[in-house]
C-alpha cells in the first residue's frame, strides 16, 4: 500500500521515461573513484552510502564531487545497464547530464536526469517510488511502514 | 521549476549545428548546445584554448565517442593539450592493463591526436611553455587544470570534463555560464586562517592540508582565503587547489595577496554582499592529515608516489638532492610522475641519472593512481605527500595510504616502512 501520489515539476535535463525505487544520497558523489560502472555499487568508502547499489534505482544526490571524468564512468554504468534507471538532482549539473546525453545519442539507452527545486528535492526519502516523465514532472509514492 | 531561458546562436554557430562544418562540429555543437540549456546560458562564449581529460580511457563508451568524432572529420578549432592518459608510451613495460584493454586505451589515445590535440598527456597543461591569459576564456577540463587556470592564471573557465571539452575544442565555443561570467566568480565563502603558526606556509604540505579541509567546507562555492603570505609559489597553490578540487568541488580558490582576482578581499567577494565566513585552524588541518591516511605508521612499505598533480620542474629541483641523498630499501619503489616535456628538462640539465638510482621509476603521460602500475598485493601500504592522490588511491586501487611530508615519504623509502613526523606545524 502506498499513500496518494504527489507530483513535482521538475526541469527535464535529458528528457525521458523512467521509475524506480529513489536511493537518496546524503552527500555529493563523484561517480569516477565512486562508482563502479560494472556493478553500479557506490565504492568510494568515506561516502555516507558506501557499498549502496545505484542499478536500477533513482538516484537522488545533491550532486556530483570533483572529478571531470565522472561522467564517462556515469555513461559506461549506463552502458553496462548497471547504471541508475534516473537521477534527480537539486541543482543542474552539466557533468550528470552529460553522461547521459552521450548514451543515449551512441546507444539510444536513456537515463532521465531531472533538476528539482530545493524544496521539492528535500522531501525524497530512500524508498520512495518515482516515476519521471519527458518533462520532468516527478511522481512520488511513500510506501507505508509495514507493521 | 522555470524553463530555460531562450538560447541565442550567432550564424557561425548555427551554421555548425546545421552540419555545415561537417558531421563532428555538428555533434559537438548539439551537446555544447545541450549543455547550455543544462546551464540556462542565453549565448556562446569563443574559447582560445581547451584541455581535453577525456583520453582517459574509462571504457568502450568513450571511445565510441572520440572515435566517431574522428571518423565524421573532427578537427579542433583552438590549441588543445591532451590530459594523462592510461598508458606511459616511453616506458609501455610499466602499465600492467590486459591486452585488449591496452589496445582501447592506445585507440582512444590515437582518436584524440588525429582531431589534431597536441599529445602533451600530462595533467598539468599549466606547466607548459604556452599557457591562458588573465581574463581569457578557456575551455579545460580535470579539476586540478581547472581550479589552477581559474585561480592562479585568472584565465576562465567552467568545470569541463569528459566529452563536453572535446565538443568545446571541435566548436571553439562554450555555453556563456558559470565561471566565464563575472558575477559567478566572486567569492561566497570567506575562509580566514586562525592560529596556524606562520611557519607552516613555507612547507608545500600545509597548502595540501589546507586545500583537502577547503574542500570539505567550501563544497562547490568560491571561497575567498584570507591569511596566506604573499610568498605563496605557484606550486603551493597548485597543492592548494588540487585537493580542494578532490575532496569537494573548488573550480575558483581567490587567495588575497596572492592570486590575481582577489589583490583585497573586497576586490574578489561576490557582488551582492551574500558571503558566509568560516575559520581554518590546527585543529582542521590536523583532521585533515588523519583523513588522508587509512594506514598504520610503522608498517612496511610498498612504494611511494611523487608528482601528483604532475611534478614542475621547481619541484624536481627540491626533490633533486633529496632523492641523491636517499638509498631506496630493496624492493620498494619510488615513483616519480611528471610531463614528457619535464622529463626532457631534466635530462637536459644532465639530472636524468637521479631518476634511475636503484628503487626510483620515472613516469610520464600518465598517473599511478588512475593505471595499474604500482605492483603491491591489495592492502598494502603506499605513501605520498599529494593529497589527491591520497584521497582516490584507497578506493581506485584497494591500497592503504599514509599522507606524509615529502622528508617523511623519502625517510619512510629509506627504510622501507612509514615513518611519519606530524609536522610542529600541526600542533598550533
Amino acid at each position: 500500500m502506498a499513500e496518494r501520489p504527489r507530483r513535482l515539476r521538475g526541469r527535464a535535463l535529458v528528457a525521458g521515461r523512467a521509475g524506480g525505487v529513489a536511493l537518496v544520497l546524503d552527500e555529493p558523489l563523484s561517480f569516477w573513484g565512486g562508482l563502479e560502472p560494472a556493478s553500479g555499487v557506490i565504492v568510494d568508502e568515506r561516502h555516507p552510502q558506501h557499498g549502496q547499489g545505484t542499478a536500477g534505482r533513482v538516484l537522488v544526490m545533491p550532486g556530483a564531487r570533483g572529478s571531470s571524468s565522472s561522467s564517462s564512468v556515469l555513461a559506461e554504468a549506463i552502458r553496462s545497464g548497471r547504471g541508475p534507471a534516473a537521477i534527480i538532482l537539486a541543482r543542474a549539473e552539466g557533468i550528470v547530464a552529460l553522461g547521459a546525453l552521450v548514451v543515449r545519442l551512441l546507444d539510444g539507452r536513456s537515463c532521465p536526469v531531472v533538476e528539482l527545486n530545493p524544496s521539492d528535492y528535500a522531501g525524497l526519502r530512500s524508498g520512495d517510488l518515482l516515476d519521471v516523465d519527458p518533462n520532468g514532472e516527478v511522481e512520488v509514492r511513500r510506501p507505508r511502514a509495514v507493521p | 521549476m522555470r524553463d530555460a531561458p531562450e538560447l541565442v546562436l550567432d550564424a557561425e554557430e548555427r551554421e555548425m549545428l546545421a552540419g555545415a562544418a561537417g558531421g563532428a562540429a555538428h555533434l559537438a555543437m548539439e551537446l555544447i548546445v545541450e549543455m547550455a540549456k543544462v546551464a540556462r546560458a542565453t549565448r556562446l562564449v569563443p574559447v582560445r584554448s581547451a584541455h581535453i581529460d577525456g583520453c582517459l580511457y574509462h571504457g568502450s563508451v568513450g571511445l565510441d565517442f572520440a572515435e566517431r568524432l574522428a571518423r565524421e572529420g573532427g578537427r579542433v578549432r583552438v590549441p588543445t593539450t591532451l590530459n594523462v592518459s592510461s598508458l606511459d608510451l616511453l616506458h609501455p613495460e610499466l602499465v600492467r592493463l590486459e591486452p585488449t584493454t591496452r589496445q582501447y586505451a592506445r585507440r582512444l589515445m590515437a582518436a584524440y591526436e588525429a582531431m589534431g590535440c597536441r599529445p602533451t598527456w600530462t595533467c598539468a597543461p599549466y606547466q607548459l611553455p604556452e599557457r591562458p591569459a588573465f581574463g581569457e576564456h578557456v575551455a579545460w577540463a580535470e579539476s586540478n587544470a581547472i581550479v589552477f587556470a581559474n585561480s592562479v592564471l585568472g584565465a576562465r573557465t567552467e568545470r569541463y570534463g569528459d566529452f563536453i571539452d572535446i565538443c568545446a575544442a571541435l566548436t571553439g565555443r562554450v555555453p556563456f555560464a558559470g565561471l566565464h561570467r563575472n558575477d559567478e566568480r566572486g567569492a561566497r565563502l570567506i575562509v580566514r586562517l586562525m592560529g596556524v603558526a606562520p611557519e607552516a606556509w613555507v612547507h608545500d604540505e600545509a597548502y595540501a592540508l589546507l586545500g583537502h579541509a577547503l574542500g570539505r567546507l567550501a563544497g562547490d562555492r568560491v571561497p575567498a582565503v584570507v591569511g596566506l603570505p604573499t610568498s605563496t609559489t605557484e606550486d603551493q597553490l597548485k597543492a592548494l587547489g588540487a585537493a580542494a578540487a578532490s575532496s569537494g568541488s573548488v573550480a575558483l580558490c581567490h587567495v588575497v595577496g596572492v592570486t590575481p582576482e582577489a589583490p583585497t578581499l573586497e576586490a574578489c567577494l561576490a557582488a551582492d554582499g551574500s558571503q558566509a565566513e568560516l575559520e581554518i585552524g590546527p585543529g582542521l588541518l590536523r583532521a585533515a592529515w588523519q583523513e588522508l591516511s587509512n594506514a598504520v605508521d610503522g608498517q612496511p612499505l610498498a612504494a611511494v608516489s611523487l608528482g601528483t598533480p604532475h611534478l614542475s620542474l621547481a619541484e624536481w629541483q627540491r626533490l633533486q638532492p633529496l632523492l641523491e641523498a636517499t638509498d631506496i630499501a630493496p624492493g620498494l619503489t619510488l615513483y616519480v610522475s611528471t610531463a614528457r616535456h619535464v622529463a626532457a628538462d631534466i635530462e637536459a640539465r644532465g639530472q636524468a641519472a637521479t631518476l634511475h638510482r636503484p628503487g626510483v621509476q620515472l613516469v610520464v603521460d600518465t598517473c599511478t593512481y588512475i593505471t595499474p602500475i604500482i605492483t603491491a598485493p591489495p592492502g598494502a601500504t603506499v605513501m605520498t605527500n599529494s593529497a589527491k592522490w591520497a584521497w582516490y588511491t584507497p578506493a581506485n586501487l584497494g591500497l592503504r595510504v599514509a599522507f606524509g611530508t615529502l622528508e617523511d615519504c623519502l625517510r619512510s623509502a629509506a627504510h622501507g616502512r612509514v615513518l611519519r613526523r606530524p609536522p610542529a606545524w600541526l600542533d598550533g
